[in-house]
């Protein structure tokens, strides 16, 4: 398969400070100062991006030596922290702003989407910003007059359609936008963050048109926080840091580098000498996914297994029992649990404990662990507090469901019946 | 590599040449201009009862005064011709040229919003302002011609028409060159001052006194008639009466020296709009 899009040797770079400083007072003073050999006095100080070029030009490269292709028909994923420049790899891929450096080589019809609605004008109604938006989005009249019964049925707003725009639900009014855009039929399709709006039955419809749109073999580049829905759409990512490319490749592989790079996200905790007491010796405690590694984020669609190692040194074991807390990121408890309530009790000598959590008990999000080792079921040996955290994220899930996050914390499930069946 | 031949429908580069625009985008975005044009003309009026007559209202009005301040009070010759032919016909003119120039001037800080999203050939939104500027030209010509014919044929005053009517077209395309041309610069400007923006707005106004809408030319003393004359505005009124009205100056070389600079500012103002259309999103 061809190459549709060839990214070479790409850099941004953004002047700190005479962003949006435009007066020409402000201008002139710039140059006064810089005739004296003063610093410019309306840079901005602490700006956080830290690829700073030499020489104290103040410009900050928010792109810098980007370079890879997409191959036709190939869905790519583009993921990054806020900041690492991924707003600005889209503007530069859909020319709205240029590049300092480098090329992007485009075959085929391009279109970008990284807003639903442009150009919306509220005083005109459906019918006519369907054409104007439509036209925006770089499509002829004739096209969107083919299209436009289609497009109003998939919006669903057919009663209103000669009822200006400002007068609709903010709801219908996106619908309406995204009508439009579904309906555009480039060869390579850019999308924003565009499902991040409207609620689960909006998402469920866009996910499930990109789906198609995907599938009818068209390049798409899509930007997304949400990795449950990059996992179920991309086939490959690409990882932004701080500017430059990371990594590309498999998307489960670049989810996985992605948030590795969170240095919050530890499932593996050992302890040192502190942790040495008299009566015991905590020497490790881990979390991973059944059949994976520690070193691989934690999903919610699989088992996850919690290990403990220590010591007891003390003879009498059966006097000691081991309790851990689950605690939220609020810092709520919620539930404690302990070995002993299946019957599995600590022996002397070194104890290799695993505890699994079933699949989709967790939601995702980050926890705190608790541990507490109690004599004779009264008296506490050892409280340590938020012992460690670990962080669990979306799998991939099935196209077309909400990929937003259920409410609450964990989701355990009940024995239901149904008496009528 | 084996595809050093491939073919690219599009490169995106740093910004290249002084003078890059793409006409033929513009060309493939015809379609979006025709809608702008709409949008503006449907938006504009919407929810007013008169609608389109505010058109004709303008004009009307400020001709009124004119007359009052200008023909009654100050008495200021216009050439024997009827007040009202006299003042509309510079109204009019003036009008259209006046707001090709301040509605482009603000073309990027207007439309930042838009811009930001989504990419089109930014020359679409001030060629849209021209021609949409065109429908209120028209109808306000409309006016102007049946005042006209009242006069003509009705009360019977000899109004000298001649052949230079037929070089209204050229005074159009000359308006709407200089209007769009000046506008193009004041806003590829105005993405870094925004002090331009006050400025367009009463310097348009002063402007139309350095224009003859309220006074003939031939009433300003020789010695300064050749400041007027830089303005492009001058010599396209002045024929435009000549031609219907039968008064004023009437000088092919004005028109030349029009062209020539209509030209020249055309040019300048492609070079910055093309120079700032690539990098004012990140300035705006």
């Amino acid at each position: 398969m061809s190459t549709v899009v060839k990214v070479e040797n790409l850099g941004k770079q953004y002047r700190l400070g005479q962003v949006g400083t435009g007066t020409v007072y402000q201008d002139l003073n710039r140059f006064w100062y810089k005739l004296r050999g003063k610093e410019d006095p309306y840079v901005k100080i602490g700006q956080e991006n830290s690829l700073r070029n030499s020489g104290g030009n103040h410009l900050v490269w928010a792109l810098k030596e980007i370079n890879f292709d997409v191959k036709e028909g190939q869905v790519l994923g583009i993921i990054g922290k806020n900041g690492a420049g991924k707003s600005t790899l889209l503007k530069l891929l859909s020319k709205v702003t240029y590049p300092t450096l480098g090329e992007i080589k485009i075959k085929g019809r391009i279109a970008a989407l990284l807003e639903v609605g442009t150009g919306f004008h509220p005083e005109l109604t459906g019918r006519e910003n369907i054409f104007l938006n439509g036209a925006i989005l770089g499509m002829r009249k004739a096209e969107i007059r083919a299209k436009f019964d289609e497009i109003v049925e998939f919006s669903g707003v057919e009663k209103y359609i000669d009822t200006p725009v400002k007068r609709y639900s903010s709801g219908m009014r996106v619908r309406l936008a995204f009508a439009v855009a579904a309906h555009l039929e480039p060869e390579i399709l850019i999308l924003d963050e565009v499902l991040a709006v409207g609620d689960a039955e909006f998402q469920k419809k866009c996910l499930g048109k990109m789906k198609d749109v995907a599938g009818t073999g068209r390049t798409v580049l899509f930007v997304s926080h949400n990795m449950a829905a990059v996992k179920s759409l991309c086939d490959t990512a690409l990882v932004l840091v701080n500017g430059k490319v990371q990594y590309v490749g498999e998307t489960t592989n670049a989810v996985s580098y992605y948030l590795k790079g969170d240095s919050d996200n530890q499932n593996m905790k050992t302890f040192s000498s502190e942790y040495d007491k008299p009566e015991f010796s905590l020497h490790q405690m881990s979390l991973n996914n059944y059949s994976k590694t520690n070193e691989e984020p934690l999903v919610e669609n699989e088992d996850i297994e919690f290990h403990i190692s220590l010591t007891l040194k003390n003879e009498n074991f059966k006097n000691y029992h081991i309790t851990f807390h689950l605690i939220n990121e609020l810092g709520e408890t919620l539930f404690s649990f302990s070995p002993s309530s299946t019957g599995i009790n600590l022996r002397t000598g070194l104890n290799n404990l695993i505890c699994t959590f079933p699949k989709l008990f967790f939601q995702s999000g980050t926890y705190y662990l608790s541990l507490y080792i109690f004599r004779n079921k009264k008296e506490a040996v050892i409280i340590e507090k938020d012992v460690m955290s670990f962080t669990v994220v979306d799998g991939g899930r099935e196209l077309g469901v909400f990929m937003g996050r259920e409410p609450g914390f964990i989701r355990p499930k009940f024995n239901w019946e149904n008496k009528n069946m | 590599m084996t595809q050093t031949e491939e073919h690219w429908d599009l490169i995106i580069k740093p910004k290249s040449s002084l003078f890059s625009i793409d006409f033929k985008q513009v060309w493939r975005y015809r379609d979006l201009m025709l809608l702008f044009v709409k949008r503006d003309f449907v938006a504009t009026y919407k929810q007013t009862i008169l609608g389109p007559l505010w058109f004709i209202v303008q004009p009307i009005l400020t001709t009124i005064t004119f007359m009052v301040i200008f023909g009654n009070i100050a008495k200021i010759s216009t050439e024997g011709v009827p007040h009202i032919l006299f003042y509309l016909s510079g109204i009019v003119m003036w009008g259209y040229y006046s707001e090709c120039l301040t509605k482009t001037s603000d073309t990027f800080s207007v439309n930042s919003d838009l811009f930001g999203k989504v990419y089109f050939p930014r020359l679409i939104v001030p060629f849209s302002v021209i021609i949409s500027s065109m429908i209120r030209l028209s109808i306000q010509l409309v006016l102007f011609f049946c005042f006209w014919a009242y006069y003509y044929f009705y009360k019977g005053i000899p109004l000298n028409v001649n052949s230079t009517v037929f070089l209204f077209p050229l005074l159009l395309i000359l308006m709407a060159g200089h209007g769009l041309a000046l506008g193009i610069i004041i806003s590829s400007m105005t993405t870094k001052y925004r002090d331009l923006r006050f400025l367009v707005q009463f310097g348009v106004q002063l402007l139309m006194y350095a224009s003859p809408v309220v006074y003939p030319l031939s009433s300003v003393p020789e010695k300064y008639k050749w400041i007027l004359l830089l303005n492009p505005m001058t010599s396209i009124i002045e024929t435009f009466k000549y031609g219907f009205l039968g008064i004023g100056v009437f000088n092919f070389q004005y028109l030349i020296y029009n062209f020539l600079s209509l030209v020249v500012i055309l040019f300048i103002g492609f070079v910055v709009f093309n120079k700032v259309e690539k990098s004012f999103m990140d300035t705006v």
